[in-house]
């Protein structure tokens, strides 16, 4: 499991809680907005760490900021080229693996990992990860970032394969308000994007309308 | 790993420590507690059963986590000041007392000791308590969590304890809890331990790693 770097020797790192799970005909991918340095100064409260690389395909960055904007600004850049010369959308799993060859490339210098997430004709929804060495694997769901460890028990709890898209929006909102709740590096509101064959859509929950748990 | 210099096994050289996962819940009448059974020396996992709930008392228990002979001593030295002090009161102590005294402990000797007990038990007075002593403090609290796994689980308990569980609904939620970490904590593991202490007296159960409950991807 990866760790998150020592804040000590990062400049401004999303110290944070990213996911992506897969439902029955879509995924949903979400995170939180915060931007901390160091954890103890939260730089900004309203980030979005969703990126879309391509129509359907959505990206979620953990580790140092600076280098996931690179990475990701990059990858975007490929992958419009990619599409263009197979003159069709790129797959999801071109999409991580270019993410994979530049942080595999690049693993001495980068400190960021990824989830990512999308929907393509061939093999329709599906989640990868990538972590910070470069390893990429698909998976039916995925948790990342320094909130995700207290959220391991409850996904593994209560996650189904081929759920409905409301059962799917509701796991993923409470898994993120409840990592929130106990990680201090991760806040604000909850990102999250819903991609089908019909499209993108974008939902964002605010902090007072995240769902209440016994001790609130 | 294989550069390693040592031409010793690192089990002989390695603190041993109950890296683990221990929780407890108190419901109207009593409380359940439960740990995992690994004991870790590094990366050799030197105790595959071990059961990490310790009597303090006839119903009242400590769960033991962080190095295996503080954690250990610390519960022996409790256990026996608690039988001086039952006789000179006359009568059971109270959980309360258990935990301050377990909390004395871990406060005056807190830069030496690195290891975290959480004390539950049943008395007269106020029925079930569950009572954490982390770093020297004393606070009661309706459940408590600790060791190394009790991280990957804070978003379980979190969403699933609600006030008015009955007994078999803490022992559910105790057993439950206790295979999500073990699946996900590389020092936790074995067979799950749990002992439900009520007015009627202390029930040992021990579920062994194939019966535990499995999730989605088992």
């Amino acid at each position: 499991m990866d760790r998150p770097p020592n804040p000590q020797n990062t400049g401004v790192s999303t110290g944070t809680t990213i996911l992506a799970v897969k439902f029955n005909g879509g995924v949903i991918i979400g995170s939180d907005s915060r931007a901390s340095i160091g954890g103890s100064y939260v730089s900004n409260k309203m980030i979005n760490k969703l990126i879309q690389v391509h129509d359907k395909i959505f990206c979620c960055i953990a580790g140092s900021l600076a280098d996931a904007q690179a990475v990701t600004k990059m990858a975007k850049f490929q992958l419009s080229f990619h599409s263009i010369q197979m003159e069709a959308p790129p797959l999801v799993k071109a999409a991580a693996s270019v993410l994979k060859e530049l942080c595999y490339n690049n693993r001495e210098e980068l400190q960021a990992g990824f989830i990512t997430a999308g929907w393509d004709r061939k093999r329709g929804p599906q989640v990868y990860t990538v972590s910070m060495g470069g390893m990429l694997i698909s998976q039916p769901f995925t948790i990342g970032g320094s909130g995700s460890t207290f959220i391991y028990g409850y996904a593994d709890a209560k996650f189904k394969p081929d759920m409905s898209r409301e059962e799917c929006l509701q796991f993923t909102t409470n898994a993120l308000t409840l990592a929130i709740g106990r990680d201090n590096v991760s806040g604000g509101v909850v990102h999250m994007v819903v991609i089908t064959e019909d499209g993108v859509e974008h939902v964002v929950v605010p902090g007072d309308k995240l769902p209440k748990f016994h001790d609130e | 790993m294989l550069e390693e210099s040592s031409l010793q096994p690192e089990w002989l050289s390695e603190e041993v420590s109950t890296g683990t996962t221990i929780i407890a819940i108190a419901f109207e009448g009593g409380v359940v507690i439960g740990s995992d059974s690994r004991v870790s020396a590094g990366a050799s996992v030197v105790n595959r059963v071990m059961n990490k709930l310790s009597p303090l008392h006839d119903k009242i228990y400590c769960a033991l986590s962080g190095s295996a002979a503080d954690a250990q001593t610390m519960a022996e030295i409790v256990n026996y000041q608690l039988d001086v002090h039952s006789i000179e009161v006359g009568e059971d102590p109270l959980v309360r007392s258990a935990a301050t005294l377990v909390k004395n402990i871990s406060y005056k000797y807190k830069e030496e000791l690195s290891a975290h007990l959480i004390v539950a038990g049943w008395d007269r007075r106020a029925g079930g308590q569950v009572y954490v002593t982390l770093d020297g403090l004393l606070a009661r609290q309706p459940f408590a969590i600790g060791g190394s796994g009790s991280s990957y689980i804070y978003g379980f308990v979190d969403a699933e304890y609600r006030q008015g569980m009955t007994k078999k609904d803490c022992q559910e939620f105790v057993v439950n809890a206790l295979a999500l970490a073990m699946n996900r904590d590389g020092s936790s593991g074995g067979v799950a331990y749990f002992v439900t202490i009520d007015k009627d007296g202390t029930d040992e159960k021990c579920i062994l790693g194939n019966k535990l409950p499995t999730f989605f991807d088992e």
